[in-house]
This record gives C-alpha cells, structure tokens and sequence, in this order.
C-alpha cells in the first residue's frame, strides 16, 4: 500500500522571467518598445533575467506522511506548493501526483463580502472542490467549528476580522481529501484559534491518515506535526529527512542577515524599502537601534504598525508598538516614511532572535515574518554578581529594586 | 462516530490507481481536462449563483438596472434610426422593430462583456485556487442570461400590446438564444485570454461595441436593404438579431436564411478558434495574471 509514492517530484525546476523595464502588461508598450527596438537596431538582451524559483527538486512523499517545507522567505515554498497545487506548470522536470489533492493557499479564497456567512461557505467550500452534498453534510460542524451561529445571516463584510478568518478556516479544516496541501494559514487569529486549528490538523492527519505537506515558519508546529521535513534554500532542496533534523540544520545553517531583503513588497501599495539594525547584536538590557523606511506607490493609510519578535522555535517573545498617539499615518503617492528607534532596554535573554513586521494598511492585516535576525548577547553581570545560566533564565530579564531586614530573634 | 461513504470515496480509489496517475510537466496538455471540466461543473454553478446574487442583491435595483438601459437605448435608436433616417419600417411599429433587435444586441453586449473581463475579474481566484479557467468565462454568462430573462418577460407582453400575438417562430427562439450564446463565448474568450496578456484589450471590447450597435441592424432591418445585406450578414450578429426579431414578431419580418447560416458558420468558428487559443494559454495565466 504505501510503496507507490503518492507525490513523485522529479528534477522539479521553474524559471520565472523579470524584465528590468516596465513589464510590457499592455499591447501599446508591447508595440512601441518592438518599434524602439527596431529604430535602435539592437536586441538589448539585458533587459530580462530569469529567476529561478525552483531548481532541480526531487523527492517523493507516501501515502499517509505529513512533510514540512521549510525554508526563508523567497526560497520557492511557494512556488513549489503552486505547482503541485495545478495552479502553474512546471518549466522543467515532472511532477506525479496519484489522488485527490485539495490545496489551502490561502484562508477564505473566493469570499464575496456582499454575500452571507451561510452563502460563503456554500461558494468557499465549493471553491476548494467540496461537492454540494459535502458542505450541506458538514454544514452545522463547519458553522459550529467557527462559532458563528449568531452571524450566519449576515454579509460577511460585517464580520470583525477574527470571526471572517474563523469561518475562512473552518470551512477548509472540514476538507476530506487524500493529500493535502496546506500554505502557512495558521499565521492567522488568536492564539485560542491557531491551537484549535492545530488540533484540527492533527485529528487530520494522525486519524484519518491523510497525506500532508505543510509550509509552516513556526518549526515548533513543524517539528511537531511532520515526519519528514524538506529545506528548501534559494529554490534547491537544501535538506530532506526527519523533521527534527531537517528543522536544526535550517537553524543553525546561518540564515543570517542583518537587513531585510530591499525593496519587499507588504502590501499592493507599501513597499519596504529598509529595515535594518544598528548592530547585529546588543547585550541583554543594552539598546537595539533599527531603522524603517516605506514608501507609499498610491496614497495609503496606514492604521498599525508593530516589530514582531520571535525566537528560532518560530514563537512570539515580544512585539514593539509602533503606533503614533496621533492616529493613523497618511502617506500620499510617493512619500516616504522613516521610522528610527530603538528597543530600549532589549529584556530579551541571550540567544537569536528574528524580527518581522505586522501591518495594519488601509484595512487590510498582514504579517511578515524573518526579516532580520539578531543576537542578543548574555547581559553584563549585576553588582559583581556571578551570571546565571541561560536556561534558568527563562525568556525574559526580570528586573526591580528590593530592600530587605533581617530581625534578630528576641 | 461514524463515516458516511461519501460519493468521493468511489471516485478516490478510481483515482489512486498507479494507472490513472496525473502527470505534471511542462507542455503536456491534460487529457483529463474535459472530464475535469465536467467534474467541476457544480463550481460554474456557484459562481454563476454568486455573480447573479451580488448583482441583484437588492433586487428592486438589480431589475431596474437590467430594464431601465436597454429601454433607454431603444427608445433613443428608435428616435434616430426611426425618425431621423426615416428607415422603412414595413408597417410595423418602429418601437417593436428596435426593441427586439436591442433584445438581443444586449444578450450579446453582456454576455461578450462578461466572458472577456471574467479572467481578470476572477484573478484572485485564478492565482490560487485549481480549477480548469474554462469555468469561469462560462458562469460570467448567467448574469448576461438572466438580464435577458427580464427583458423577454416584459418585451412579449409589450409586443402583444401592439396586436402582433406570438406564432409558432416563438418555439424557435432558443435556438437564436444559443447563437447569441456561442459567439458572445467565442469572442469573449478570445479576449479573456488576450487580457490576461496584454492589459490593455479592456479598452477595445467598448470600442468594438460602440462600432457594432451601428453596423448591426439593432435598429433598422435588413430586409428592406437588399443592397447591404450580404455584407452585413458576414457581422454574425445579424443573423441572431434577424433572427430573434422574427421570432418575436410573428414572423412579420423576413428571416434571411443564407445570413443565419453564415452567422452560425462564424459563431462556430470564433468558438472553436477560442477555445483553441484559450487553452493554449491557459497553463500560463496564473504566472501573468
């Protein structure tokens, strides 16, 4: 039974093309930079380059396995999760897929906000591939997962953003295929959520011996959930096996860097164009100076910001309020925002840390994770104090003054 | 807690034979993509039902939009057609004339509309979700379908108001239904997939139908221009509003029956030319769209 592969990936590779000039998206400019061309006599071949999102990836996957992807952002998990997913072709090499496969790309694809709760479960669950019959099936499990009861007849542009992501996701936790593909959706709601969503996973595939491959950046979960884990590092398999040890060569492999990628795009209208650390390291209670730009390529109002720090396990240690008393920032077409500050003291005990970035831009939330990683070294001993060993220390510097008497007895 | 056997369980074991495995790679078209397309039938269904329901969600509006522009359009080519050029009308009520020959301009307009912007409308569902792209131009037709509904419930009783009573041509109304249908899809996903590649082919679907309400006999009728007839009849849409004009009208007017052939000749041409192109691109609209 498991001998035949269910995935059968072979020298799997993709090439996308990057024009350096303004991607020819309409007929005009295709014609009137053929005419240029021709005028000039030359055929400038510098204009385009290809980039590889996936180079030469092969591995198979049985039946009844839940793998991990992992890997940074950019390294062709997603690339790789579409092709499998039938969304695009690959450029070179084969890929064999032997059952049904239900992708979750994304949490609440197809949701019309005119439309009701009800009505949107019936289009997403429809979306996803669930048959009429199926959805009216689990109906009252998917509503009851989300706990929207109260709500079902509303138009789902009145939902608060937790309840919109509750039914987003429980319509496709209630998705029964045979390989499953699952891309990073759990980064969404509350914590009490993503542990049920978790908890859906596992039922998922350790009961009903599903086949999963999972693109997560929190290694706990992947370490957790998967048996297998595949690193993907700039479109090649960098690593396949045990997820234990594919998840701590990725970490201590150096992901390094100390200043985010340039120029990243956080939402259609924010683009990052610097993030970056004074040091790549401070002491325990030291200063850690950073600094962000953005600029703005339409008019946009920006509601949140927030630094996100995690530790390597992918977890939550803190988070740097970056909001303004003033309100929103309004940035117009073109303008640029400057952010610099530090994160004074850094009560972090010594390790590695990664920072990303919560916005919250012309309502719309989004979270970009492992954009800069950063040490903090063990904090300079108190008072002549021996230091405590780290372990001991927990997560966070603890710090405030005492006074003390000792009273003799009587 | 027990398991229903779900009707996917049937299909799973089919599915997970060595034999029926499902090859990706580069170029290879997909054998399976007509019994996909079949399988993913009830998907058209609800976006066809989503489409339809936004639309007419407040449903006095969403009518009034489908009856208040036709109307308006009719009443103003009656004007310039009727009593500007004076056309001949053959002694029926200019009125009727234009109003069954924009009956079925507009089932096209819309239906061409629909299919050619539903690609790029649908994008968001195109980069992440797999389904054969075939169904989305088909289910933008519902709207453009039940628009036409509308129209018809308030033409026939009009068109009786005036005396002329339907007659058997009304049984062959469908199948004008069905020519209007195929070309709207057949230009229509010419366009879809052109949009998907250049941006700016948005722009020349109102241009085309500017130019078509005029060099189609939306508002006048063939019958009585010998001289131009054939030359409009290579405009395919003439055949469908000739056509529809004498179903509606009791056969009052003369139906050009060489013209319909044509119209039904080149309908089947830009559908099959269509559907040929769109598959063609179809493997790479998730990466340009």
């Amino acid at each position: 039974m498991s001998e035949i592969p269910v995935i059968s990936v072979e020298n799997l590779s993709k090439r996308y093309i990057i024009g350096h000039e303004t991607r020819h998206d309409t007929l005009r400019d295709r014609l009137t930079h053929g005419a240029r061309r021709l005028l000039r006599g030359q055929r400038n071949k510098s204009e385009e380059e290809e980039f590889w999102a996936l180079r030469d990836v092969s591995f198979d996957i049985r039946r009844g396995e839940v793998v991990g992807v992992i890997g940074r952002n950019g390294a062709g998990k997603s690339t790789l999760l579409k092709i499998l997913s039938r969304i695009t072709e690959p450029t070179s090499g084969r890929v064999t897929l032997r059952g049904r496969v239900a992708s979750l790309l994304e949490v609440g694809t197809g949701f019309h906000p005119e439309l009701t709760g009800r009505e949107n479960i019936y289009l997403n669950g429809a979306i996803l591939g669930m048959s009429k019959l199926e959805i009216t099936r689990k109906f009252d499990e998917i509503v009851a997962f989300a706990e929207v009861e109260r709500f079902l007849d509303t138009p789902v542009k009145r939902y608060s953003s937790g309840m919109y992501v509750r039914l987003a996701f429980a319509v496709a936790a209630h998705l029964e295929p045979e390989i499953l593909i699952v891309d990073e959706v759990l980064a969404v709601g509350d914590q009490q959520f993503q542990e049920k969503c978790l908890g859906k996973i596992r039922q998922v595939t350790r009961q009903d011996a599903r086949t999963v491959l999972f693109v997560s950046h929190n290694l706990k979960s992947v370490e957790q959930l998967c048996d297998r884990a595949i690193h993907l590092k700039n479109g090649c398999a960098a690593g396949i096996g045990p997820a234990s040890e594919v998840v701590s060569q990725f970490i201590h492999t150096g992901n390094t860097n100390h200043s985010a990628p340039e120029d990243l795009k956080l939402s259609p209208k924010l683009v990052l164009k610097r993030f970056a650390l004074e040091k790549s390291e401070c002491p325990g209670r030291g200063s850690l100076g950073y600094q962000l730009r953005f600029t703005a390529t339409e008019a946009v109002t920006i509601q949140e910001i927030f630094i996100l720090v995690q530790n390597l396990q992918g977890e939550r240690v803190g988070l740097l309020d970056l909001r303004r008393p003033a309100g929103a920032r309004r940035l117009a077409a073109g303008a640029t925002l400057t952010i610099n500050g530090a994160i004074t003291p850094c009560l972090l005990v010594e390790g590695e840390y990664v920072l990303g970035l919560f916005m919250h831009a012309d309502n719309e939330q989004r979270e970009h994770r492992d954009l800069i990683q950063f040490n903090v070294r063990p904090a300079p001993p108190r008072h002549g104090l021996p230091a405590i060993v780290t372990q001991a220390l927990g997560t966070t510097l603890l710090d405030g003054d005492f006074h003390e008497e000792i009273e003799r007895a009587p | 807690m027990e398991r229903a056997v779900t009707p996917q369980a049937t299909l799973v074991s089919a599915d997970t034979s060595a034999s029926r495995a499902l090859v990706l790679e580069s170029g290879r078209s997909d054998a399976h993509y007509w019994r996909d397309l079949w399988r993913f039938r009830e998907l058209a269904g609800f976006l066809a039902w989503r489409d339809i329901k936004v639309r007419y969600k407040q449903a006095s509006l969403g009518v009034a939009w489908a009856v208040i522009q036709p109307v308006i359009q009719t009443l103003l080519l009656t004007f310039v057609f009727g009593k500007l050029a004076k056309m001949p009308d053959g002694g029926l009520p200019y009125f009727l004339i234009v109003l069954c020959g924009n009956l079925a301009w507009q089932l096209f307009t819309s239906a061409f509309n629909g299919a050619g912007n539903s690609l790029v409308g649908n994008s968001h569902l195109i980069s992440k979700v797999y389904f054969p792209r075939l169904v989305v131009p088909v289910s933008a037709l519902a709207v453009a379908l039940v628009d036409f509904s509308i129209m018809l419930l308030l033409t026939v009783p009009a068109i009786a108001l005036h005396g002329i009573l339907p007659n058997w041509q009304l049984l062959c109304l469908p199948l004008f239904i069905l020519l209007a249908v195929i070309i709207a899809l057949g230009a229509g996903l010419w366009i879809a997939a052109l949009t998907v590649k250049y941006r700016d082919f948005r722009f020349i679907t109102p241009f085309v139908l500017q130019i078509g309400v005029f060099v189609t006999p939306v508002g006048y009728r063939t019958d009585f221009l010998p001289n131009w007839r054939d030359l409009l009849a290579l405009n395919p849409l003439s055949g469908v509003v000739d056509g529809m004009r004498w179903c509606l009208l009791g056969g009052r007017t003369d139906l050009y029956l060489p013209g319909v052939a044509v119209s039904a000749l080149i309908g089947l041409l830009l559908l099959g030319t269509g559907l040929w192109y769109f598959r063609q691109t179809e493997r790479r609209f998730a990466d340009e769209i």
